[in-house]
């Protein structure tokens, strides 16, 4: 299939450019301060001015989504780059190192998979206390695991394969296999977990910031952005809508995206 | 039949083992003082250490676990500083509430899901295939914490036709149960749609059509049958996020459950009442687990002899 007859890839990378659009040039674009409080514009409907209305304290809600967008796309990011990294060694470690330290590892990854959903990331940011990078931390030790799987089935099924006995018989070490010839080809099945996965952890950190568990007021968080406008729902809708179309378009961007590689890989292959 | 079910009973200690353990070394382990965290930083040493005394947290931590393991064995999950009362007795009263909601939440995501998937699956490619999905993709895509505050401003605020929030009888629960079910809904929806079509093209059907059924009552009579045991797995897999989905829900409904009860916790510092929730989640989890494995069995007769 080609990438143009592929709608879902086609939707999902214009709704994650445009998002992309938001975090990086947005705050340039809009010049209001997301933090400048305006009692004369509280809960104002959306007009020329403001165009997606002002919240509670007279803030401009369109500066803050933007600057939302930067921080949800930013801390998604860094998040599924530094889970996908401790997953994939931890994963390709247990496939190569033989089937006790497998058997142990896996395990390790079984109970801390046990705990369901986004649990694990609220009871870490319960202790550690709310703030950006603790929470980043417990969406990186929700994210991990998965990745863990998914790289340590693949190499298991490649690391039967001729080529890669073909180099192990030619004397390549464990770590060289796992670089040079089992990442490069398990890197199209990680690149679509890590794209639904970034859909995720935007889900996640606007659900811990709703939570309060997140990122702290006043710093605008789509998350905590619902939370605040929840207490005008009759008189300002606008104040739940924006950042609820924000955080719902995301995540459908990056999982249509996902749909559209898988779509892709699968037709490749 | 009863030797899997042991089995799987058997396999089930070493996993809730875990969780515990797990549980106890996130409160213990992770570093911060959860003591100094309860009392603030204006908070003298003397109160520091009585408070630490008061919770044990003074004795070596293979003592405390001990402490913990033995406690929980007999149902004692320790006193809430925040409520003055037992941990144990505070989940036992707000439990039902989240089983509740979780459980309205699965029959509202299964009544969706089944009609949605089944036209889907029966026309692939076709217009109603194509909405369903749409709505499908929506669903997943929509969060709980922007789907709440939509339906309460539509069914509660514009129309008046549903409570608000809180817990009181069958309309009560309508929207928060809506709330929860839509994601899984539309999580089941694409898997039964994608074995309905994977099963469409397998010899027993091509059978059953031969022999004068019409391909949608082969469909519904043998094909569903057997899409059906992805949907078992599926919701294995989804019995966590639909766990996790009733704590927010509780949140934004005002839901007189256990993750109103956990975040109300996490707010007051309340360790203790925080580790205690977080066990009763993480426990109802690894059950809904083993209850999916049961189900398995009970659905697919292979799995019994396996």
């Amino acid at each position: 299939m080609k990438p143009s007859r592929n709608p879902a890839l086609l939707g999902g990378t214009a709704l994650v450019l445009v998002l992309l659009f938001a975090a990086l040039v947005g705050p340039a674009l809009v010049k209001a301060n997301p933090l400048a409080i305006d009692l004369a514009d509280t809960l104002a409907a959306p007009s020329r001015a403001h165009p997606l209305g002002c919240d509670g304290l007279g803030r401009d809600v369109l500066a803050r989504i933007v600057w939302g967008a930067r921080l949800s796309l930013g801390i998604s990011l860094s998040v599924v780059l530094v889970s996908l990294t401790i997953g994939g060694l931890i994963g390709g470690a247990a496939a190569l190192a033989g089937a006790r330290v497998d058997n142990l590892i896996m395990r390790g990854v079984d109970v801390v998979l046990a705990f369901p959903g986004i649990l694990l990331a609220i009871a870490l940011a319960a202790i550690l206390g709310p703030g950006l990078l603790d929470l980043a931390i417990a969406l990186c030790a929700m994210g991990w695991t998965g990745y863990a799987r998914v790289v340590r089935g693949e190499v298991l099924t490649l690391r039967e394969r001729e080529y890669v006995t073909a180099a192990e018989a030619l004397g390549a070490g464990r770590g060289r296999i796992l670089l040079r010839h089992l990442l490069p080809a398990i890197a199209g099945p990680v690149a679509v977990q890590a794209t639904f996965g970034i859909g995720g952890i935007i889900g996640a950190e606007a659900a811990l910031s709703f939570l309060g568990l997140g990122a702290r007021p006043p710093t605008p968080s789509w998350g905590n952005m619902l939370d605040a406008g929840r207490a005008f729902l009759l008189v300002a809708p606008h104040l739940t809508t924006a950042p609820g179309l924000a955080i719902g378009l995301s995540i459908l961007g990056f999982n249509l995206l996902g749909d559209g590689l898988a779509q892709l890989a699968a037709t490749r292959s | 039949m009863s030797r899997y079910f042991a089995r799987r009973l058997a396999q089930l200690v070493p996993v809730a083992l875990g969780v515990v353990t797990l549980t106890f070394a996130l409160i213990h382990l992770v570093p911060g003082d959860p003591v100094v965290a309860m009392l603030g930083e204006s908070a003298t040493p003397t109160d520091i250490e009585g408070l630490r005394q008061e919770l044990g947290l003074d004795r070596p931590l293979l003592t405390q676990y001990g402490a913990f393991l033995a406690g929980l064995a007999v149902g004692d999950l320790g006193e809430s500083i925040s409520q003055h009362r037992s941990v144990a007795s505070l989940i036992r009263e707000r439990y039902p509430a989240t089983i509740e909601l979780a459980a309205a939440g699965l029959v509202v995501g299964m009544l969706l899901a089944f009609p949605l998937g089944i036209i889907a699956g029966a026309r692939p490619g076709s217009a109603a295939d194509l909405g369903a999905m749409g709505f499908a993709v929506l669903g997943i895509s929509v969060p709980h914490i922007y789907l709440g505050p939509l339906l309460m401003i539509f069914f509660s605020l514009d129309l008046g036709w549903l409570p608000l929030t809180g817990r009181g009888g069958f309309d009560h629960l309508v929207l928060p149960a809506v709330t929860l079910g839509t994601a899984l809904a539309a999580v089941t929806a694409r898997m039964l749609r994608q074995s309905l079509v994977q099963i469409s093209g397998s010899d027993y059907l091509r059978t059953a059509r031969s022999k004068g059924l019409s391909a949608s009552a082969a469909l519904l009579r043998h094909g569903l049958r057997n899409a059906i045991t992805s949907v078992v797995t599926l919701l294995g897999l989804e019995a966590g996020a639909l766990l996790t989905g009733a704590l927010i829900v509780e949140m934004i409904f005002s839901w007189p459950g256990i993750g109103r009860l956990l975040i109300g916790a996490i707010n007051a510092r309340d360790y203790p009442l925080v580790e205690g929730c977080v066990l009763a989640f993480a426990l109802t989890y690894v059950v809904a687990n083993m209850l999916t494995d049961a189900l398995y069995a009970l659905v697919d007769p292979r799995v019994r002899l396996r």
